[in-house]
């Protein structure tokens, strides 16, 4: 149970700095008028469903601001202790690498539940002037934690490269927005081409749930994505015994 | 208790340590002693698991550091020699942070935070947050993450570094107390700082151990002449003539006048013999005043060049140069 002690730690460090409740506080800020400025958008000109009226602009944009902030949260998970020399102390407790990746991921996850769990108000109060189907919203949810815990696997990846934050966010952003950009500019690609990026782009897998379409493709899809990163940390954090700490 | 064997470690093409290779025994505390960037913090991780050995093997307390990590780092306690402990927690905090990661839990864990407060004189700032504390009591964090989980093995690199000479007391005395039920390897590159409280020395020079001993052998054989220094107040006389009659003394050589009548000598004696009493009674025997007589022990940088004048250089090659040469 090692990895929840490393998970209390970071939680503790999170909320023990001002700068986690900057970023809540624009992430909550963004996305409440998000859900605002969609809401008048749905009842000025209509749509015929809520889930693709309402839900899918909601989600969408706020997907967007999502990959504004995650990368922030990561970004010190491994480069911070790699700078401050913390990580030396840590390799030398009784631990596994497995539980320090868990512990870390698990923390940057609830982290991102904390910051959004609280974009349900706005639905909510509008829910009590106007009942509506919650399922779709749920699905539109549940696609943004398997988003956001995929920037998660991503930026703790990166994070465990280097021991710079900046470059840690960078970097991050740098892989993730190619991985939104690949089908982008769909007209230059042949179409095999685009089927095969269509396939690897997290943002168009991201779609159906924004919807409110569950498909197991797009859940196996994140899962891949999320499992694919963490073992990349594992990897990353096992190049010590190859090579020196600094 | 902990047993190296070859140890080696390589960053790129640089050999960090080269075939360190010593043992040491239940409840022994030992010295790592050499100059920065000798080896001695290179080894020191390898023990404590930060990573593991290019090629070698250590095994601590019947556990290889490398096929048995885990249980190997549950015994041993390290202090690194950059401290880094988190800043944004408080004191107990942090210490029962550290409790769980060793995997403690209830009375102990209360118990060893408990012991860990006390010996490193912490109680005072327990609530405080670490990142604001001085050094000193930083460092004391620092011994004190060490000792929970009471490991049998300590591993301090260089744990006086930075304290005030009260506190550096207070940690003599408290790894003193720790003699005979933890066995403690402690660095330094301070002679006098080892020669206080280990019981063995590993000298250690380019990656390499130059010699294991006890301090006080060490500085016997590596005099090749015994010194002498002594102060003697003798208006009315040569001291320098009649001590280089005394048999047995090779050469009396003034040195810096200390001032007020008194002359300071240094006084070079036949290797293995201890003139000490016959100077004392020649100078007393004479009517002037003996105000200090004391044997010269060697620095660490005459134990060095020497180590490495009857050593290193007309057995082996240098790392350096081994490391151009073919295969």
């Amino acid at each position: 149970m090692k990895f929840a002690v490393i998970c209390r730690r970071e939680l503790y460090a999170y909320f023990a700095s001002f700068v986690a409740y900057v970023l809540v506080a624009v992430f909550l800020v963004l996305s409440g008028y998000f859900f605002y400025s969609d809401l008048i958008f749905f009842i000025l000109f209509g749509g015929f469903t809520l889930p693709t009226g309402l839900w899918q602009f909601f989600f969408l944009d706020t997907r967007q601001v999502t990959l504004l902030v995650l990368p922030l949260v990561t970004m010190r998970l491994f480069a911070e202790e790699k700078k401050l020399g913390t990580m030396e102390l840590l390799w030398t407790y009784p631990v596994r690498d497995g539980d320090i990746v868990a512990g870390k991921f698990l923390a940057a996850t609830l982290f991102y539940l904390v910051m959004l769990l609280p974009t349900v108000v706005g639905p909510a109060v509008f829910f009590a002037f106007h009942r509506f189907e919650i399922a779709p919203m749920l699905t539109g949810y549940l696609g943004m934690l398997l988003l956001g815990m995929a920037f998660i696997a991503c930026g703790l990846f990166v994070s465990s490269l280097t021991e710079n934050q900046v470059v840690s966010a960078m970097v991050t952003y740098g892989i993730l927005v190619l991985f939104w950009f690949l089908t982008w500019n769909e007209e230059v690609a042949n179409e095999q081409l685009v089927r095969l990026l269509l396939g690897v782009s997290l943002f168009d897998h991201f779609f159906n749930f924004a919807r409110g379409v569950i498909d197991t493709r797009d859940i196996a899809y994140f899962l891949l994505f999320i499992a694919f990163f963490l073992f990349l940390t594992m990897q990353s954090l096992a190049v010590r015994t190859w090579r020196g700490v600094r | 208790m902990i047993t190296a064997e070859n140890l080696t470690k390589y960053f790129g093409t640089f050999a960090a340590i080269e075939n360190v290779s010593f043992e040491v025994g239940r409840g022994e505390i030992i010295g790592f002693l050499g100059p920065n960037g000798a080896g001695k913090s290179t080894t020191m991780r390898i023990l404590a698991g930060v990573y593991p050995p290019t090629r070698g093997r250590a095994v601590v307390a019947g556990y290889d550091i490398v096929r048995d990590a885990l249980r190997a780092r549950a015994v041993v306690g390290y202090f690194p020699e950059r401290v880094s402990l988190y800043g944004d927690m408080t004191v107990t905090a942090y210490l029962a942070y550290v409790a769980a990661m060793k995997g403690l839990e209830g009375t102990r864990a209360r118990q060893d935070m408990a012991y860990a407060l006390a010996s490193c004189s912490l109680e005072p700032v327990r609530t405080r947050v670490i990142g604001t504390l001085s050094k000193g009591y930083r460092q004391r964090v620092g011994i004190a993450q060490a000792l929970i989980g009471a490991p049998r093995v300590l591993i301090l690199d260089e744990p006086t570094a930075g304290l005030d000479p009260e506190q550096v007391a207070e940690l003599r005395s408290l790894i003193r107390e720790l003699r005979g039920e933890r066995t403690v390897i402690l660095s330094s590159h301070v002679l006098s700082e080892i020669e206080a409280t280990c019981d063995r020395v590993i000298i250690i020079n380019r990656g390499r151990v130059l010699a294991v001993d006890t301090p006080t052998n060490l500085n016997r054989q590596l005099r090749r002449t015994s010194e002498v220094y002594l102060e003697v107040v003798a208006p009315d006389g040569d001291v320098v003539q009649t001590l280089r009659a005394v048999p047995g003394v090779l050469s009396v050589e003034p040195r810096a006048n200390p001032g007020d009548g008194a002359s300071a000598l240094l006084v070079a004696t036949e290797e293995g013999r201890d003139l000490r009493e016959l100077i004392a009674a020649t100078v007393v025997g004479h009517g002037w005043a003996l105000r200090e007589l004391r044997p010269v022990m060697l620095s660490l940088e005459e134990i060095f060049l020497s180590l490495v004048a009857t050593k290193e250089s007309a057995t082996e090659t240098p790392n350096e140069v081994r490391r151009h040469l073919p295969a």
